[in-house]
């Protein structure tokens, strides 16, 4: 039987009668209309399904709402709230961290937290971080410079 | 074998093939009987009785709704473009976004020759209602295929456009001057885009002008083409604000989830779905083999399911009818057939094979094996289906959407009128989305439930119900003279397909075929099709007949290449990658080369042995695909298909018994994570004389056998399947 479970997501609280182990993915996309975190796995092993709970880059599909109730959590709906892109978000743009783009906000939401405790991160921890993040269409360079340039360095240039 | 895919068109499709007769073949192979037969209703039998008709299972002529892309000249340009009041050019093509660029691709090429900004133009991609049929999104065909029909109904339209100012400004065309959406003539007097938008001529003229015979802005004059455009939707993606199919989301839409059977060719004899139905707001369906639920959350639809799984009894084949992949290639061999190769259309024989092989002074046999791997795009199948009096809407990704159409018209035995496929961009496809499973599951389920119904596939389903890349064997007999020349090529591949089966080397005798075999799994398209499976063994054969002959990879090659496209990408990534220089100073380095789809590459790869694990240093691969259209595209998508490459080079494989898939699980399947990325360093040979070609499948073929070449350089063993093994 359904329970009731208090969230905030992006600022706004929300109270969301549902079962107690529905993971908080399908809270956000099915409930919440909040489709831009993705699924991809279900199971934890592509983090397509990242948000920050609490500032802690975690995997919604396997975290149930009972789980996140009375936390804070960010998705990418929230990043550019104010109408502006976050840097990571830019950094995605400017170096086309992107070819189909279904796995860009799981890469984007931990690199924004990789970038909060390490604001400048060497390439060692962007790499250690961020190779929990699947892309299938194996874009890893381009996703490793956007994350290099939101770190505040020059990506490194591979092109011609 | 029960659970095999029939490969005879029990239930033809019709022809799938690209508007180039030149395409692979195999790219449609995939032919086989609708997994369900829905069972007909009363009142729709009575009705098709009535009617005097027998129940149509495919539209009568599958190539009418083709017939826009083959009698190109008739389209009219109001078919392919509208011009909105707000000067904005609308597009339509029914190519699909999968990653590829096709999208940001086909902008530029309306843009260049209308001579707009990329942000005044906008394209409608996959909705069959609307879009005139440019055919599927596969074989690379978009580039040299559908750009050019774009570019030609935008290059007519803009010519209409001229003659349509000139006369509402009073002046002759020549007059006119087109810049940007706005005309003007000498006198000062101007008209926009926006303007003629409204004109009742405009609309006339695209209704009956079509885009035969107008110039197409050559390469030195593009402005928009062969520039690095950014994604066009770029801000939509990093916002989370673009729809993929999956994100679909229509008014009172419930979520769906299908009963899947416990092994490869079970049938189900009986399930009690009461204790489905007793759920709060589940409809429960069985109709034949299917049963799935709806319900209002994905989560109590999947709880639906759960609840009479327990009570399905299924007719399953014995273990021991099913093949397991430990016995993959001794079934492919023993089952390896030349009469009904569907996929045998590559191959030829040139020169007096046998005599060469007899009688040459050293003989080099040898056998690859290519395991089967799957495409595993981040978004697993996924459709929306609305039911509306009878008419059927689904959005859905795919490659295919006009198959996709065909099935659903066949399953629900509707007219052709009475279905639409809507194709969001959708989240990576890598040859592996040419069907329209989740289409028709969810069409059912939303015909039950009476509601629209949104159906994703789990990671697991999509690993075990979607298909695979063929596995092969690969045998090769090759022999050389004594001046090292190869004088004897017999190349067999059994159950891949024959793309690149042909060889580019001169060699004075030959044959080359493809052999259809009893494929244990359901098996179709892949990122460049076979040319993964037989370039790789090509190369390989070649590294290994180079040391036969006493020289050097790279020069043994060279020495059986004419003059042309393939040697100066060879070169090209030689030269920029030091091949002679670290050859001699002793670095484990390999290097290969191969051509497909009118483009061409060659790969540098330098690796190390550590604990039995391949490590890849460096790769530096040279491409070459005629006039480049987007540098910055091509730059992603030869990266990316390095590293793809590299996953199906060094992990992955899929592994099945008993009628089921071992490893259906990312934790188990493991792809290319960004801490496998090597150093990458890439050169486009630009040929901006030459015409363009697609460039998303074939920098994939040559970093396989590239890394073989290295690992044999660092261990002194010869890597003879895929994935390599040390």
């Amino acid at each position: 039987m359904p329970d009731t479970f208090t969230i905030r997501v992006n600022g706004t609280e929300h109270a969301v009668a549902t079962d107690a182990d529905r993971p908080l993915l399908d809270v956000l996309r099915e409930d919440l209309a909040l489709t831009g975190t993705k699924y991809g796995c279900g199971e934890g092993a592509c983090r397509a399904c990242t948000v920050l709970i609490d500032g802690e880059a975690t995997q919604a599909c396997i975290t149930s709402i009972e789980t996140a109730a009375g936390s804070e959590i960010e998705t990418i709906e929230g990043l550019a709230a104010s109408g502006q892109l976050h840097p990571v978000q830019q950094a995605f743009i400017d170096q086309a961290g992107m070819q189909c783009g279904y796995c860009v906000p799981g890469q984007i939401m931990t690199a924004v937290a990789l970038l909060r405790s390490s604001p400048q991160a060497t390439d060692e921890e962007i790499v250690a971080e961020m190779t929990g993040n699947l892309c299938r269409c194996c874009n890893y360079e381009n996703i490793l410079a956007a994350v290099q340039q939101a770190a505040g360095r020059a990506p490194d240039a591979s092109a011609p | 074998m029960t659970n095999r895919q029939d490969m005879t068109a029990q239930h033809e499709l019709p022809s799938l093939l690209d508007d180039d007769p030149a395409v692979e073949f195999e790219r449609y192979e995939l032919r086989e009987p609708p997994r369900y037969v829905f069972a007909v209703d009363r009142r729709e039998f009575v009705g098709a009785l009535g009617a005097g008709l027998v129940v149509v299972a495919w539209p009568a002529d599958g190539q009418a709704q083709r017939g826009g892309r083959q009698a190109r000249r008739d389209e009219r340009l109001a078919d392919r473009l509208h011009i909105g009041a707000d000067g904005v050019v609308t597009v339509l093509t029914s190519k699909v976004e999968v990653g590829q660029g096709s999208r940001t691709q086909l902008t530029q090429a309306a843009a260049e020759e209308l001579q707009l900004p990329m942000d005044r133009v906008r394209l409608i991609m996959a909705d069959t209602a609307a879009c005139p049929d440019d055919g599927g999104t596969a074989g690379s065909r978009t580039t040299p295929s559908t750009v050019p029909r774009v570019r030609s109904a935008c290059a007519a339209a803009r010519v209409q456009l001229v003659e349509l100012a000139a006369a509402k400004l009073g002046a002759p065309a020549s007059d006119v001057r087109y810049e940007a959406g706005r005309f003007t003539v000498s006198d000062g007097a101007a008209t926009t885009l926006a303007d003629l938008a409204a004109d009742r001529e405009l609309v006339a003229t695209f209704e009956s002008a079509s885009p035969a015979d107008v110039a197409l802005r050559p390469v030195e004059a593009w402005q928009v083409l062969g520039t690095p455009a950014a994604k066009v939707d770029a801000a939509a993606v990093v916002t989370g604000q673009h729809r993929y199919p999956s994100d679909i989301r229509l008014p009172d839409m419930a979520y769906g989830k299908v009963l899947r059977p416990p092994s490869y060719g079970a049938t189900l004899a009986e399930i009690d779905l009461r204790p489905a139905q007793e759920m709060d707001g589940v409809i429960a369906v069985r109709d034949g083999d299917f049963v799935g639920c709806t319900a209002a959350t994905s989560w109590r639809a999947a709880r639906a399911v759960e609840a009479i799984e327990s009570t399905a009894r299924w007719n399953e084949p014995a273990p021991d009818e099913h093949v397991h992949s430990d016995q993959l290639y001794e079934h492919l061999k023993q089952t390896a057939a030349e009469e009904g190769g569907r996929r045998g259309r590559g191959g030829r024989e040139w020169g007096d094979r046998q005599a060469a092989l007899e009688s040459a002074p050293r003989r080099h046999q040898s056998t690859y094996h290519i395991a089967y791997i799957q495409h595993a795009p981040m978004e697993p199948r996924a459709a929306v289906a609305q039911w509306d009096e009878g008419r059927l809407t689904v959005w859905t990704g795919t490659q295919q959407p006009a198959r996709v159409h065909s099935e659903l018209q066949s399953a629900f035995r509707l007219g052709a009128d009475a279905v639409r496929v809507v194709v969001p961009d959708t989240g990576g496809g890598f040859g592996g989305k040419h069907t329209g499973e989740a289409a028709v599951e969810a069409a059912r389920l939303a015909k039950a439930a009476g509601r629209p119904v949104s159906l994703r596939w789990t990671r697991e389903e999509e690993f075990t119900w979607a298909y695979f890349r063929p596995a092969g064997v690969i045998e090769i007999d090759a022999a050389l003279d004594d001046a090292g020349r190869i004088v004897a090529w017999d190349f067999t591949n059994i159950n891949s397909g024959g793309s690149a089966v042909d060889t580019p080397y001169r060699t004075a005798a030959g044959r080359t075929r493809v052999l259809a075999a009893d494929a244990p799994l359901r098996q179709g398209s892949y990122r460049a099709l076979a040319s993964t499976a037989n370039n790789f063994a090509r190369e390989a054969a070649m590294d290994e007949l180079a040391e036969a002959a006493g020289a050097d990879p790279l020069e043994f090659r060279l020495a059986h290449l004419e003059p042309g496209r393939l040697r100066d990408v060879l070169l090209a990534a030689a030269e920029r990658f030091d091949w002679r220089g670290r050859r001699a100073a002793g670095d484990f380095v390999g290097i290969a080369c191969g051509t497909e789809k009118g483009s061409y590459v060659a790969a540098c790869v330098e690796a190390a042995v550590e604990d039995g694990t391949i490590r890849v240093r460096s790769v530096c691969q040279a491409f070459e695909c005629g006039a480049v259209q987007n540098p910055r595209n091509l730059l992603s998508q030869v990266q990316g298909c390095i590293v793809m490459g590299l996953g199906a080079a060094l992990r992955e494989e899929i592994r099945f018994s008993e009628g089921r898939i071992d490893n259906a699980s990312f934790y188990d399947y493991e792809v290319p994570r960004m801490d496998d990325l090597p150093e990458l360093e890439i050169v486009i040979v630009e040929r901006p004389d030459l015409p363009s070609v697609g460039a998303g499948e074939t920098p994939i073929i040559a970093v396989a056998p590239a890394l073989a070449g290295a690992v044999y350089a660092a261990t002194g063993q010869r890597c003879k399947s895929l994935p390599l093994r040390v």
